[in-house]
Parts: C-alpha cells; structure tokens; sequence
C-alpha cells in the first residue's frame, strides 16, 4: 500500500490560510488593479481606460506625473538621509553598550524606548517639541537666534522630520547591531591582540565584516519603513510647507481620499507597491547570493 | 629569544583565593627553555588553557611573577609581549585574502613591505599555502582555516614563544597526523620556544621534547614522554597516559614487599621510609603485567580484548571483592577465560603513597654492601 497519496491531503491544513490571504490581501488589492484600468463618472458606472492611468502616472509633463516624480524624489532622499545617519549611528551606540553586568540591562531598555511609542504619539511628541511658541526645540533655536520654523520653511521642516526618524529607529539598528556584536567569539578579540592590531582595524576587520549580515537586514527595514513612512511626517507637518514634505505615502493619500482621483491613485499606488517589492526582491537577492558564496 | 620562567605564577578567577581549591590554576615554578617544544597535557578544565592566557598576556594571574628573560612581563599587554598564539578555533579574517591574513601580524608591526612578502611567502610555502594566497580567506575549508590560523602564530620570526591551544581540534583526522608532523619540521626549522595545549597524549607525546601533565589545576608532572610512561611521579599520570592506563591496585608495603588482596608481589626497590604495613597504591603498566605459563600470581581471566596488534586481558586477582588489572598476553600464547598466571615486572612496578611516587632503595645495592 503506498501511503504517500494520503500525504496529499496536507494541503487542506493551507485551505483557511488561502482564504484568509484571498480576503485580507488579494481581494483588496483586485479592487485597486480594477480602479487603475478604468475610469467612472459616478453612479458605478466604469469604463475601460486601458493602461491611460499608469502612462498619465509616469509621464513628468503630466500634473500627476509630476506630483508622482516630486515626491517619488522626496522620499528618495529621506530614505538616502535616515540610512546614512541612522546606520553609522546605529553601529557606534551598539559599540557603546556595556558588555556584561546590570548595565547591559539598562542600556538595552533605555534605547528600546523609543521603539515602544506609537507612531503618531512620536509625531505629536516631535510637532509639539519643534513648536516656535512652546516646544522646547523651537523656542530654544530661535532663542539662539537660528531660523527656525516648520510650517513655513522647507528646511526647518526637513530637519524636525530627518531627527525625527532618527530619534526614533536608531535603536532598532543599534539593537540588531549590538546582537551581532555579542555572537563574535571572544577568540577573535584575542587573536586580533595578539596580531597586534589596534581598535579601528578590529571594528574594520573583525566586527563590520561579522556585522554584515545584520547590516544588511537593518538597512532592509529602514529603507522600507523610511520608504513608506506617513504617520510622523504627517502628524508634524502634513506634507508641507507647501509640498516640501509631502512623501509618497502623504501624496498617494491626499490624492486618493482628499480629491478621490481613484484612477490616478489607484495607478500610483500599484506603481508604488512595484517599488517596494522590486526592492525587496534585490536585497533578497543579493543575501542569499552573498550566503551561497560563503558557503562555496 | 630567552626563556620564559614561571615564577609562582597561580591564579584564581575572582582574585584573593581562600583555599587551594579555589586556584583555577595553582602557584607554579617552571622554566620554558627557549627553542624546545612543550606540551600542556590534562583532561579538560585542567587550567591549561589559563596557563596559556596567562604566558600571552590574556589573563593577568593573580599570583607570581612571569619573566621573559630577565624582563618581569607579568603586567605587561599581550600587544607588548611578543607572543604568538593559536586558537582551538580557527580565526581568521573574513575580508582579507590568506596573504593577506598572513602579513597582518607583520603589517601591524609596521615591518617592511618586501620583509612581509618574504615572510609570508616561507610561512606559506611551510605550511602548503601557496595556491591559496591569493583567494579570499572566508570561502576555505575549516583545515584551511585553521593552517590560516597556524601561519599567522608562525609568521612572526621574533617571537618569545608561540602558543597553541587544542589547535587541531577541528581539523580532519587523517589530516592532524599531517600537520603535527608539519608543526614539528616548522619547530626545527624555526628554533622557537613553543607550547601546544591538548588533552590528546598522542598529540602531546609526538610533538613535545617534554610534556607537562597537569590535573586539577596543579602541573603532576614535567618530563620526557619517556619519562611519563616508565616512571609516572602521580597515580593520575600513570592513568592519564598510556591507553589503556597503568593499573593501580591497593595495597601494603613493608620493605621489598607488597600485599595484594591477600598475594604477596616482589618489589624492585625496598621502602624504608614507609611504615611497615603503609596503606598505598601499586602502579604497574599493562606492558608489564604480562600472562604467563610459568610461575605467577593465580589469577581469573575474566575478558579478553583483541586490538588487533595485541592482546589485552582483564583479571582479576580472585575471590570476591577483588581487584582487578589489565595485562598484556604474550604472542603466541593461547588464552582463555579462567584461570590464569600472572607476572608483575618487579622493576617496573612503582609504589604510591599519597597518590605520589615513592622512591625506593635500590636492592642491588643493598645487595652489594
């Protein structure tokens, strides 16, 4: 008798997944496939717009295209920004932290906290610190004699928004950092003495390389929270001034429920969604290329 | 190049120790002559690797006072000491290639750009490295790895001492026999004072000039592997090394005598200074525990093991309660389970008393006066 035939039936134990996913994701996401095709003018009544939307969408002389392409840019540079202050920061704090004793502990749950503050308390928090009348950041910059003001100038706005973020995912990297740091062998510390080589060749050769692992799944996350981030910014500075901060998340938004452009939203936001995943699919790559050589 | 003098060197983890028991490695006095190869035998947890450390600056001990030479280097930093050491586990660094894992040490010390190429090139070629030294370290093999590991203690050509901890722990078996005889043509080649860590006596005994067996913290005995296998200075030597160990059977000793289970055996020596009838430990070899046909202890054989190239037999020497031992059996001689004969080499047997060799007075001499 060949049992294996009966192994089939494990594919039932996946049936109420399948139709959980179908209802949570799937289904959803085949409403916005069917905006971004067609076009309505009420009264639901739809009709074929073909590929209209996404070529509106893509094309920078269109209004659209160029909302799309600013903010596209914008954030961008956000992502670009955050990574380049929070990665090398992230590295030097998880230096920092104590190595053993009820230190450790405190450390660890000191720089968690800001980790555990939901996202629009962060952003009321940073909206209020950064207030020209009565935050202690805005009242003291211009005391200083700084300008300093995040409803009308783009930079101040950016600045809030950048250390922000900073303050906020800092912590997650140093976090991940300071686990890889821990699974170093105490012999490669002695053996780096014993070859005589100083501090910053045993962070150049012993730890960043140990640390690349998590580097790179710390760089994954942040990209990916930077690159689809709404709640602070917004809660701060709504997008603005003007469209200064206006990020793809804010923008597709704004576009999709405050002016209901559902074609143009729904495009923008497959596009959006095609971003992300190709840049998911990249760093998936690129690990598990690097582990196939290592392992080699 | 000098020697390197342990003078009362102990430590205890948690500084001041308040018994003997709390000395991970206790106080000790011993001179590593430079140019000759040691081995540290003992079970794990022995304090061998602590001893190490302590020699390469890694662990500060807690007592005594550690010479290079004439110079106290007890406080001195490992980076100041000129010590080369190997780890159990292969270290090596990722990103670089194996030349330049091999020049690292060098390079560190700011030697000369030609020096280093002419250095790593020998250590290389010692060690079967040429093909590899332009690939990067991080996709070799553990042995590779490891013989990575081995070029980067050996590179350094001014070195005091160099240190090895179990390094071949991980390394294949076929492939350790290759590599102890290459570490010992490098110790010819290089005349350096090197120390090697093991709880493997093969290991210790086909490397080391002398091998220091140490137990419980405490170095039992120094000397030549010869040495440790005729005249083992503690029961825990005798048992330690040889496979299978010596036998110890428990016993009385008046004078040239000794009495086992109720058996009388010669003695090669006399022992005056133990008091007649001393509660004490008769050490023989399995070598010299030999079956006979002739006259013998009557004793029941009661298993026999084939190793293929000899023959071991356990007895035991009667009644019940008995002790037991392993001896040799002759080639050629047919054996079975039962009763048996057996001879105990008188020279060869060793008295202990307190778990330490006792010497005996020579009876040929006694003899002659």
């Amino acid at each position: 008798m060949d049992t294996r035939a009966f192994a089939n039936r494990a594919w039932l134990f996946v049936v109420p997944v399948m139709i959980v996913v179908l209802f949570s994701s799937l289904t959803p996401m085949m409403t916005v496939v069917n905006y971004s095709f067609q076009d309505t003018m009420g009264q639901n009544n739809f009709f074929w717009n073909g590929v209209g939307w996404f070529q509106n969408l893509l094309d920078p002389t269109t209004a659209v295209g160029q909302r799309f392409q600013g903010s596209l840019l914008r954030n961008l540079l956000f992502s670009a920004v955050v990574l380049a202050i929070e990665v090398p920061l992230g590295i030097a704090v998880s230096l920092c932290i104590p190595k053993s004793g009820w230190r450790v502990g405190a450390a660890l749950v000191l720089i968690a906290l800001p980790l555990l503050i939901p996202y629009n308390v962060v952003g009321v928090i940073w909206q209020l610190f950064s207030r020209t009348d009565i935050g202690l950041l805005g009242v003291g910059l211009t005391a200083a004699g700084v300008p300093f003001n995040v409803t009308q100038d783009a930079a101040s706005a950016w600045f809030v928004i950048i250390v922000m973020d900073v303050w906020h995912w800092t912590s997650m990297l140093a976090l991940l950092c300071y686990a890889g740091l821990k699974a170093i062998p105490d012999a490669y510390y002695q053996a780096a003495r014993i070859d005589g080589a100083n501090r910053w060749s045993v962070f150049r050769n012993i730890e960043l390389p140990k640390l690349r692992k998590v580097l790179v799944i710390g760089m994954l996350l942040r990209f990916m929270g930077s690159f689809m981030i709404y709640t602070e910014p917004f809660t701060v500075t709504g997008g603005g001034p003007g469209e200064a901060t206006s990020f793809l998340s804010i923008d597709l938004v704004k576009m999709a429920l405050g002016q209901v452009d559902l074609g143009n939203a729904a495009a923008y936001s497959l596009v959006y969604n095609l971003i992300t995943l190709t840049v998911c699919w990249v760093f998936f790559t690129y690990t598990t290329h690097a582990d196939q050589k290592d392992a080699a | 190049m000098a020697d390197i003098t342990l003078d009362g060197i102990g430590h205890a983890y948690g500084g001041a120790p308040r018994s003997e028991a709390d000395y991970a490695l206790k106080p000790i006095h011993h001179v590593w002559e430079s140019g000759k190869a040691y081995a540290l035998l003992g079970p794990s947890g022995c304090g061998k690797t602590t001893l190490l450390n302590i020699i390469s600056g890694l662990v500060i001990p807690s007592h005594g006072r550690l010479l290079f030479g004439d110079r106290d280097v007890t406080r001195l930093p490992t980076e100041q000491r000129n010590i080369a050491q190997v780890f159990q586990f292969p270290v090596i660094y990722d990103t670089m290639t194996v030349a330049e894992n091999l020049a690292f040490p060098l390079k560190n010390r700011g030697m000369a750009r030609p020096q280093i190429e002419k250095r790593v090139g020998e250590i290389a070629a010692m060690l079967d490295l040429v093909p590899d030294l332009g690939r990067r370290a991080r996709g070799l093999t553990a042995d590779a790895k490891q013989k990575i590991s081995l070029g980067r203690g050996l590179v350094r050509s001014d070195v005091s001492a160099v240190l090895f901890d179990e390094p071949l722990t991980v390394i294949d078996p076929a492939l350790k026999w290759e590599l102890r005889s290459k570490l010992k043509a490098v110790h010819r080649a290089l005349d350096l004072l090197m120390i090697y860590v093991t709880h493997d006596q093969v290991e210790a005994l086909t490397f080391a000039d002398k091998v220091v067996v140490m137990n419980d913290g405490r170095a039992v005995q120094i000397g030549t592997p010869t040495e440790l296998f005729e005249r083992p200075e503690h029961t825990f030597v005798g048992y330690f090394i040889g496979s299978p160990g010596m036998n110890l059977l428990r016993g009385e000793v008046s004078g040239a005598e000794a009495r086992v289970d109720g058996h009388v055996l010669p003695l090669g020596a006399a022992y005056p200074n133990l008091a007649g009838g001393a509660s004490v430990k008769l050490g023989i070899r399995p070598d010299y525990a030999t079956l006979t046909q002739g006259e013998g202890l009557p004793v029941t054989v009661t298993r026999i093991d084939d190793l293929g190239r000899k023959l071991l037999a356990h007895v035991s020497l009667g009644g019940a309660g008995a002790q037991s031992l392993v001896a040799s059996v002759p080639r050629g001689m047919g054996v079975d389970l039962g009763p048996a004969r057996l001879r105990l080499d008188p020279a060869k047997t060793h008295v202990y008393h307190d778990e330490r060799r006792v010497e005996g007075r020579s009876l040929t001499a006694g003899r002659a006066a």
